[in-house]
């Protein structure tokens, strides 16, 4: 291995206001290299990324990339000096050809068809190259997520990157098409690519990396080779103190269904069917994880069930009382019966950002008669009420007149948590618990999820990551395409049998090859069973 | 903390004092180019609206209609809703309170006449803003579009009835017959007579104290009541509200009637209290003024008060500057209002950036520690 550096940061400083973003980081990745950047939410990853891309400008340090130093003040010149970004959200034109936004930007001249010839030449080189295969003429919103991400880093390597940066790339695969991009990965690193990857996936850290290195708090506390580190020690290092990767838990005492979805329907506005003819039961003592690839169904299932979106058909049976299209239930009136809901987007609907946390923890309960004074909505009430929820969740800074945005993601969602769990519902509907919350906070947050089970409370939890949905989940169904493709015991869980059900043979490059490989996995796990 | 404290008082209290400095300076460089000497204008300005007590009596007078369409634009605005219909609600208003007196016996006592007036202006401001509301709630209407029409729709619908329905016999002028005098808000230089003070007649009448009650049940009804929680919810965060089980049809509907009713109460004001019949564009400005005073006012009922006051005092002041100087029009008076709005409104936000760099700086490192990242 080469030991020239593709990128190396000395002392990189930058603040925001009062947040020290960056103090003073250093980080050196070889060349050919593939280097991982692991750090908690706020930690300052992306900071030092967007640094490096040129979107901010450190106060002081320098820059080297392949070894000559350079000033960055927009991302045209970073792009220069051979970065490329894959960003966690696509930036990519929808209804223009795979084509037309790979020369985006770099049309070469007034007349489209000439630089659009050139361009394709030149992308057939580079996929028979790298092995990025991707049909040059269908549009973007054809094309499955993984294509799309492929198609951002075609963009990056068609504009001349040597150095790849990817911001949480794998969020929105399934685990099939991890590994194909893992495999891309690796075609790079052979013709010399650099690649820089910043996740909070530890697991994925250490199936490809070659070095990682660890933030916390805006430094860097940490650079390992990978292969002489381990998940604990990096989880470790993340939090700045032992974690528990597992959640502790006694086998669950089911008793009573409190939920019965029958054949529930969901079509948005447009007309089309979001959930397909979805039945399961949610029995007391359990927890029943939905798993899936984000935006199969999973926001639509939590919003019927809480009352929120009309159902097109179907019929929920919760709590004693019976919901169907003609008969809709509001969400009050099933809070009424018991029903608490832990929105999955905090931002979009668990709390408002300009209210205090008093009148946030106060969102969906202003009507309780417990804190009204007949007409008046009282003020001390409503503060108490917060101190409360704040004490038994331990928010921090417990100060209930501070405004909901200030508070940090972890916090504001252990907020909402305590709203919804210290009423003690029967049925606990959550969606996304730990998304961007602190490692610290995803064992606590767990642990309460177990408590109300164990306290005989049903809980369904809706979440994209599978190592949460089946550590803490008894029972499991998965959604594809708005239907059930898959349900099993948490015990009989693998991500690779998830990953089969997640996809259900719905890949388009050929379905029936994945259909074949999911009967394959399914009697290799049967086999591995039997020999064990 | 603190910080937020000091930024929150930069937000309420110095922006809108260095907007309206800067507006009167611009106003100033303004006068200077048309041969105005800017200091002499402001004395005359000031003198107009604060220098003599029928002065006085008008500017709290126009400052009264102000209070009630700012009231007006700012419970919308909490829901999330822009209404600009003040105007034709604060019109229609006029032709509930006016119709409740003509149509009672005139002999009643005053007791019965102004609580008629109040309510019936209430009910026809707020079902003018119903109608908006039901197509914005359940046909998706945009209330920006419904409500500026219903503006146009309101004033051709009053000249239809002042012209064929509501015309004193045997007149000339669109306007109804004189309301009995019972029916009169009483006058303040009449009370104050009455109570033995002496103050030079103005159209200033109780009216003002009715607008100072709405400006406290709003703040309490926005602020310290459930359905002002659900209603700022909805403002702030629809989805929110939406999990929370708050109906947003049902706070469009409710929002918009009292806004409607609160601009229509314009009309108790200006005929109840002065002009004492039905006439034909009281209303005019007003409706519009209320945008500019919510606006410079926060939303917020004292922030209101005071800028209905700052826009009372333009008109009044103005009007006597467009008398007293001969190189000043009423169109420069327009001018003026409109830099105020320009830079109480449009650049709102200009100075913030300095101010907070200089006023609420970024506490330094060591008074860090323990702020969460």
């Amino acid at each position: 291995m080469t030991d020239t550096f593709a990128i190396e940061l000395k002392d990189i400083d930058k603040r925001f206001g009062a947040v020290h973003a960056n103090n003073k980081v250093c980080l050196q990745v070889k060349q050919g290299n593939i280097h991982g950047i692991v750090g908690e939410n706020g930690a300052g990853k992306s900071t030092l990324m967007s640094i490096l891309y040129g979107f901010y400008q450190a106060d002081a340090g320098q820059i080297d990339v392949l070894e000559k130093t350079y000033t960055f003040t927009d991302s045209h010149q970073a792009i220069a000096a051979g970065i490329g970004m894959v960003h966690q959200h696509f930036m990519l034109v929808e209804n223009f050809t795979v084509l037309e936004n790979v020369i985006l930007g770099s049309e070469g001249g007034a007349m489209l068809a000439d630089g659009l010839e050139a361009a394709r030449k030149e992308l057939t080189r580079l996929g028979d190259e790298y092995g990025l295969k991707v049909k040059l003429d269908a549009t973007i919103d054809t094309l499955s997520v993984g294509l799309q991400q492929r198609v951002e880093i075609l963009k990056a390597l068609y504009k001349g990157a040597k150095i790849l940066i990817l911001d949480e790339p794998t969020g929105v695969l399934t685990p099939q098409e991890t590994e194909e991009l893992f495999r891309i990965f690796g075609a790079l690193k052979k013709q010399g690519v650099t690649i820089v990857l910043i996740t909070h996936k530890l697991r994925e850290i250490m199936a490809i990396t070659d070095q990682v290195s660890v933030m916390r708090a805006g430094q860097m506390v940490a650079h390992k080779d990978t292969k002489e580190t381990s998940r604990e020690e990096l989880a470790e290092l993340m939090v700045g103190r032992k974690v528990l990767l597992q959640v502790h838990k006694n086998p669950a005492n089911v008793r009573a269904p409190l939920m019965k979805v029958k054949h529930l329907t969901i079509a948005d506005k447009q007309g089309v069917e979001r959930l397909k003819d979805v039945s399961f039961e949610l029995r007391a003592g359990e927890v029943l994880g939905v798993a899936g690839v984000s935006g199969n169904g999973q926001t639509e299932l939590l919003e019927a069930l809480s009352g929120i979106v009309p159902m097109t058909s179907g019929t929920i049976e919760v709590l004693g009382c019976e919901m169907d299209a003609k008969h809709p239930l509001a969400p009050d009136r099933l809070r009424q019966l018991g029903l608490a809901h832990v929105p999955e987007d905090r931002q979009r609907m668990g709390l408002i950002s300009d209210f205090s946390a008093s009148e946030s923890a106060l969102l969906g309960y202003h009507t309780d008669p417990k804190i009204n004074s007949g007409i008046w909505l009282s003020d001390q009430k409503v503060e108490a009420n917060c101190q409360d929820l704040m004490q038994a969740f331990d928010v921090r800074p417990a100060d209930p007149q501070l405004k909901s945005a200030n508070f940090s993601g972890g916090n504001q969602q252990k907020l909402i948590l305590a709203r919804e769990m210290e009423r003690n519902p029967d049925v606990l509907l959550i969606g996304q618990p730990t998304r961007g919350v602190d490692i610290g906070a995803i064992e606590f947050i767990h642990q309460r999820i177990i408590d109300m089970r164990d306290a005989g409370k049903a809980v369904l939890l809706v979440s994209v990551e599978l190592d949460e949905i089946m550590s803490v989940s008894d029972r499991i169904i998965v959604l594809c395409d708005g239907e059930i493709s898959g349900r099993l015991d948490a015990c009989d869980a693998d991500e690779r049998t998830l990953g089969m059900m997640m996809a259900n043979a719905l890949d388009p490059l050929d379905p029936l090859k994945t259909m074949d490989d999911l009967q394959a996995s399914l009697k290799q796990n049967a086999h591995q069973e039997t020999q064990v | 903390m603190k910080r937020d404290n000091r930024i929150a008082w930069i937000n309420r209290l110095l922006l809108p004092l260095l907007n309206i400095l800067t507006a009167f300076a611009v106003t100033a460089v303004l006068f200077w180019l048309i041969d105005v000497n800017p200091l002499e204008a402001a004395e005359v300005l000031l003198y107009g609206a604060f220098g003599y007590e029928e002065g006085i009596g008008y500017t709290i007078y126009y400052a009264t209609n102000f209070i009630f369409t700012g009231l007006a634009v700012a419970v919308a605005f909490h829901a999330g809703l822009f209404n600009i219909g003040g105007e034709g609600q604060a019109y229609v208003g006029g032709l509930g309170a006016g119709l409740a007196i003509l149509m009672l016996d005139p002999t009643l006592g005053a007791w019965v006449f102004i609580p008629a007036s109040i309510i019936g202006a209430l009910i026809f401001g707020g079902l003018w803003a119903l109608i908006p509301a039901y197509l914005q709630a359940y046909r998706g209407s945009h209330i920006v579009i419904t409500t500026i029409m219903f503006n146009f729709l309101a004033a051709s619908f009053m000249v239809y009835l002042m012209v064929h329905v509501l015309r004193d016999t045997g007149q000339m002028t669109p306007q109804s017959e004189l309301f009995p005098i019972n029916s009169w808000m009483p006058f303040v230089h009449d009370v104050a007579a009455g109570l033995g003070y002496s103050i030079e007649a103005s159209p200033l009448n109780l009216s003002i104290l009715l607008a100072l009650v709405c400006a406290v049940l709003v703040w309490f009804f926005l602020w310290q009541t459930r359905w002002g929680f659900a209603i700022r919810a909805t403002g702030k965060n629809g989805s929110a509200a939406l999990y929370a089980g708050i109906n947003p049809k049902h706070i469009i509907i409710v929002v918009m009637c009292i806004s409607g009713a609160l601009a229509g109460l314009v009309s108790i004001n200006e005929l109840v209290g002065y002009q004492h019949r039905l006439i034909m564009d009281f209303h005019l400005g007003y409706g519009f003024g209320g945008i500019a005073v919510a606006l410079m006012g926060r939303n917020h009922p004292l922030g209101i008060i005071l800028a209905a006051l700052l826009f009372g005092t333009l008109y009044q002041g103005g009007a006597e500057l467009a008398f007293e100087m001969s190189n000043i029009s009423r169109d420069i008076v327009v001018v003026m209002q409109g830099l105020v709005i320009l830079f109480c409104g449009a650049l709102d936000y200009m100075y913030r950036p300095w101010l907070i760099r200089y006023l609420a700086p970024v506490p330094k490192q060591d008074e860090l520690s323990g702020v969460a990242i």
